[in-house]
């Protein structure tokens, strides 16, 4: 039989019939996409309100006893672990991914769509059994997201028994959801672009949702190990991360293993995390930016190369965060030079968005204005991790709020600033309908200014040498009143940022029935999602015919062109000169 | 355009905040001032890229906003312009990389005439050991651990006899040598900072880590645990006091050798009977106590437990705030005992008393309160609260439930524990906050009163 590409199969599509097939077992990656999402946003609420209660703590130790010790390391865990991995990591990969990557690669669905469905459900079990250790005897781990032995499984630590079993069976869940998707994405992405549709026409959202894929499939299986050896010394009594400890006053039955053996795997899988995150950030807001200045990316190859640069070196820089672990120190040298080597390739993208505004034709909508405001957190974000990074400044500043301030500014709010931008700018495709722009710009104003008047203070909390990860500061000599009060207000603006987020969904719920109605591209993008026959794109997304791709995905304000955007399935050579590199290619 | 000048203000507030900031670094008292000047010379690169760049981004958003009939300029690339970038980058990367690179590898090479000392760290307190006078710490290894020793030394090592054991959170250090403390844990990770000396390192069990520098401030400085280690994480506090060699060598030379511990004579409970006969009149001659006296029961507590509270009030630790009315009345009974002999012979006697029981006066829901207890007591006082040495945590079940309702409005009101060396005191006024309530109070009650 003759090689048929992928992308020229003609797939038999499996057409739902029924409202079960069509929205609960579906396969169809927009449906998955949204189920992935909502699940994500929800299972993020409840990290929003812990946070919250963890902030009055800290404002407020005296006026608000609504959690006692215990029931705050618990939150401090469950809120750290929520966002990162089941908010952060299953929306821009399982909402986003699922949702992009088959329309802007212009296939019909996935490669797999019942993986892609199995993927989902997968992870929902995953969210229930996390969410199932709040309502066990001890409750949840407390043992903070980072999940370090041996107080993990010690008594002195919340939920030491079962909050932490549930805590590893759920991330174990977790990632083999995560592995069933991320081949999906990887294999769709790799094998089944449309026609004309080569890797360097790829839209940067494909790229870095691409890259930041392969990244957790090398990255997770070092948690997933760690997860399982953890589990090993918990119930059967190994001692793979426990040497020989006292607990109350007894020795334990455990003996030579080690606690910096996990922190190494953990941090295997924790720093490649941060750009698993970063990576898909990075590319849907360059396409948000692009799309809304009128104007190309600035610089796409060297975008692209920078994806990969990052995604690569983010394997050789895990233990940056150990510089104060007691690890041998000598590694202080090798690890510090490559973290401050990936700012380079960062530092280059951050330019590149600042410089696709230069000479652009800038149109101020919600999108675009959280696409700015994430440039404006990232780059502040970005330059307080070359304080940590650099070895010996991390002596002073490890475990205070600096650390704190530093990765809420650069994987919480910048990450958050882009999800908002790319709802707000993917809403219409979706649903069909625009969001309601004064609301929108409202929710921008509060959220960009209200988590910079939360984090910019924390890190001079840090300087100071306030530690994170306490209860109540108690009495110093050292830490003045002033800072209680500094605190305090840190605590308002939370609660402020926390309010204003209603605006978002009030705005999400309205706009589904009283939006404008959208059209099949209401922002003049020129990337194959926006050049669907229908809007929201039916099952199997493109009608008849397949797209063929015949230019990059940037042909925004071509010269002599009549409009000012340039769809990629658009043929013809409109006075574009190749020297760029982006060649017609030869059919 | 609000964006704009959004970002201007964003920038030049940031900057105001930075320089009218009253929360910045500690002053210094270590060596480590090329740490400060590391981070000094990081806020001059990074600043500019920050500002540099943001007002860039500020200006392209006015300059080049929507306006109608104004067309983007399509330029994909621009290599010279790119490299250029990238070369500046790259440079000032390494104008920051450098100098830390530098001062670390004076960190990880402590000078050979660094005097050593032991930091041990445990939940949730610490503890130290300074060699004796060979120089030389004795070997020591968890299986050693026990409530006469609990430093775990190694009996047969003749190293270790000498070797001076604090087992107190404050330590000494003289000013102006270089020392090198070398870490240890007992049970799970903890962190040794002193933020005036800018260096920290973990302690890890089964490995001793370490780090190094020269106090050059005289003065007394709090020790945090900066690695979670527990629920009771944000109370393992301790103090360091830098002092000239003289008072150094005076406090080291009062604090007990492991041989001079291990020689120490029993204490004589026949000794502490002799002087009961004061404390009977209002504890009971079992020390079952009278509540119509306000006298908590005393049998069944620890006898470290008793000692130390002794020798509080002996020292106005406790006893001595205004609003502590029966702890007042207790003080001048503690001074009555004159010798620090007298103090251990009395707790001996108490803690052979026969235990009795103590009638229920505080009812409660023991069903909540257990789950409070467990999940904010039993770290500490055991699931079973009967306490621990580990710990110095003492019995609590089924004692006198009244006083303890006590304790615990007093440990709220800071009118108990807020003594600066209540070292354990101050704990509970952070646990104690655990029950929000009287309610919830005498649910706890409730519950231990069950488990006696």
């Amino acid at each position: 039989m003759a090689y048929v590409p992928i992308a020229d199969q003609d797939h038999e599509l499996h057409d739902p019939h029924s409202f079960v097939t069509k929205y609960i077992w579906s396969q169809d990656h927009k449906v998955i996409a949204i189920q992935y999402g909502g699940t994500a946003i929800f299972v993020g609420l409840v990290a929003l309100v812990l946070s919250a209660l963890m902030r009055l703590q800290l404002g407020f130790p005296d006026t608000f006893s609504l959690i006692d010790p215990s029931a705050y390391y618990q939150a401090v865990t469950m809120h750290g672990m929520i966002m990162v991995v089941y908010l952060l990591t299953a929306l821009f990969l399982g909402g986003f991914g699922n949702y992009l990557i088959p329309l802007m690669c212009g296939t019909r669905d996935m490669v797999f769509p019942f993986l892609n469905m199995l993927s989902f459900w997968v992870y929902l079990l995953s969210v229930l059994i996390l969410l199932s250790s709040f309502f066990v005897t001890g409750g949840p781990t407390g043992a903070g997201w980072t999940l370090y032995p041996p107080q993990t499984i010690t008594p002195g630590t919340p939920g030491h028994d079962t909050g932490i079993l549930l805590m590893l069976i759920s991330l174990g869940v977790f990632i083999i959801a995560f592995t069933m998707g991320g081949l999906n994405y990887v294999t769709t992405v790799l094998q089944a672009r449309a026609r004309g549709l080569t890797m360097m026409r790829l839209p940067l959202s494909v790229w870095g949702i691409l890259v930041a894929t392969i990244l957790g499939l090398f990255a997770f299986p070092a948690l997933l190990v760690s997860a399982i050896m953890m589990t090993f010394d918990l119930t059967l009594g190994t001692s793979f991360f426990m040497p020989a400890i006292m607990a109350a006053g007894d020795q334990l039955d455990y003996n030579g293993g080690s606690p910096i053996l996990f922190q190494h795997l953990f941090w295997f899988f924790g720093h490649p995390e941060v750009y698993i995150v970063a990576l898909p950030a990075f590319g849907l807001v360059s396409d948000v930016l692009s799309t809304h200045a009128r104007k190309n990316i600035f610089g796409y190859r060297m975008m692209v190369w920078a994806i990969i640069a990052i995604g690569g070196l983010s394997f050789i820089v895990w233990a940056h965060h150990m510089y104060v672990s007691g690890m041998n120190p000598y590694f202080g040298f090798f690890f510090a030079t490559t973290t401050l080597i990936i700012a380079v390739p960062t530092a280059m993208k951050v330019y590149n968005w600042v410089l696709t505004l230069w000479e652009g034709d800038i149109r101020l909508n919600t999108p675009m204005l959280f696409a700015i405001g994430f440039v404006f957190t990232f780059v502040h974000g970005g330059l307080t991790g070359l304080f940590l990074g650099n070895v010996v400044i991390d002596l002073p500043l490890s475990d205070t709020y600096f650390v704190v301030a530093h990765f809420h500014m650069v994987m919480g709010v910048s990450p958050v600033l882009v999800l908002f931008a790319s709802l707000y700018h993917w809403y219409p495709k979706v649903t069909g309908r625009m969001m309601n722009e004064t609301l929108g710009k409202l929710h921008f104003w509060c959220t960009f200014l209200g988590t910079y008047a939360i984090y910019l203070p924390m890190h001079y909390l840090g300087f100071l040498g306030v530690p994170r990860r306490y209860y109540a500061l108690g009495s110093t000599d050292f830490i003045p009143e002033s800072a209680q009060a500094l605190n305090a207000n840190i605590t308002i603006a939370a609660i402020f940022v926390g309010v204003a987020q209603i605006l978002f969904f009030i705005n999400v719920f309205w706009s589904l029935r009283h939006g404008k109605p959208a059209g099949n591209n209401p922002w003049g993008a020129t990337t194959l999602e926006w050049q669907t026959p229908d809007t929201p794109p039916k099952h199997g997304n493109w009608g008849p015919e397949l797209p063929v791709v015949h230019r990059w995905a940037y042909d925004y304000s071509v010269p002599g062109y009549p409009q000012d955007f340039i769809p990629q399935n658009v043929a013809g050579d409109f006075g574009v000169s190749d020297d760029h590199g982006h060649a017609e290619p030869k059919a | 355009m609000a964006i704009a000048v959004a970002l201007v203000l964003l920038v030049v507030g940031s900057v105001i905040f930075h320089l009218i900031s009253p929360w910045w670094f500690t002053d210094i008292a270590s060596n480590w001032g090329s740490i400060d000047f590391t981070i000094n010379l990081t806020f001059w690169v990074t600043g500019a890229v920050f500002i540099s760049v943001n007002l860039f981004m500020a200006y392209c958003v006015y300059r080049f906003r929507h306006k109608e009939g104004h067309k983007a300029v399509y330029e994909p690339e621009n290599s010279k312009l790119e490299v250029g970038l990238s070369a500046i980058t790259a440079l000032g990367v390494v104008a920051m990389l450098a100098p830390g690179l530098f001062v670390w590898a004076q960190f990880v090479s402590p000078p050979d005439e660094a005097a050593e000392y032991e930091v041990v760290g445990q939940q949730w307190q610490w503890s130290f050991r300074y060699p004796g006078r060979d120089g030389q710490l004795g070997t020591v290894d968890t299986r050693f651990i026990s409530e006469s020793n609990p430093f775990g030394i190694n009996p047969e090592d003749p190293n270790g006899r000498d070797d001076v054991l604090v087992k107190d959170p404050e330590m000494y250090l003289p000013v102006g040598k270089p020392v090198k403390a070398l870490l240890r844990s007992k049970d799970v990770l903890h962190n040794y900072t002193v933020p005036q000396f800018r260096v920290k390192m973990d302690m890890v069990p089964g490995m001793v880590t370490y780090l190094w520098f020269t106090p050059t401030e005289t003065g007394s400085y709090d020790i945090l645990c900066e690695e979670l280690c527990g629920i009771g994480h944000h109370v393992m506090r301790g103090r360091i006091v830098v002092a000239e060699q003289a008072e150094y060598d005076n406090w080291l030379a009062s604090q007990p050798t492991f041989a001079q511990l291990n020689a120490r004579a029993s204490a004589s409970a026949a000794s502490g009977q002799q002087q009961f006969a004061v404390c009977a009149s209002c504890h009971g001659q079992q020390g079952e106590g009278n509540p119509a006296m306000n006298a908590p029961r005393l049998n069944g507590l620890q006898p470290w437990y008793v000692e130390r509270q002794l020798k509080y009030y002996q020292t106005g630790v406790r006893g001595a705030h205004p609003d502590d009315q029966y702890g007042r009345q207790m003080a001048p009974m503690a001074a009555m005992l004159s010798s620090d002999d007298a103090v251990r012979n009395m707790a001996a006697y108490i803690s052979q008393l026969p235990v009795t029981d103590s009638p229920d006066t505080i009812s409660g829901d023991a069903r909540r309160g257990m789950s409070i207890y467990r999940a904010n007591c039993a770290a500490c006082h055991g699931a079973d609260g009967s306490g621990s040495w580990a710990t110095d945590a003492p019995h609590i079940a089924g004692m006198s439930d009244w006083y303890i309702a006590n304790q615990l409005r007093n440990f709220k009101a800071q009118v108990r524990g807020a003594h600066a060396d209540d070292d354990y005191g101050e704990q509970m006024v952070s646990f104690a906050t655990a029950m929000k309530n009287d309610e919830q109070m005498n649910d706890v009650i409730a519950y231990l009163n069950s488990l006696q």
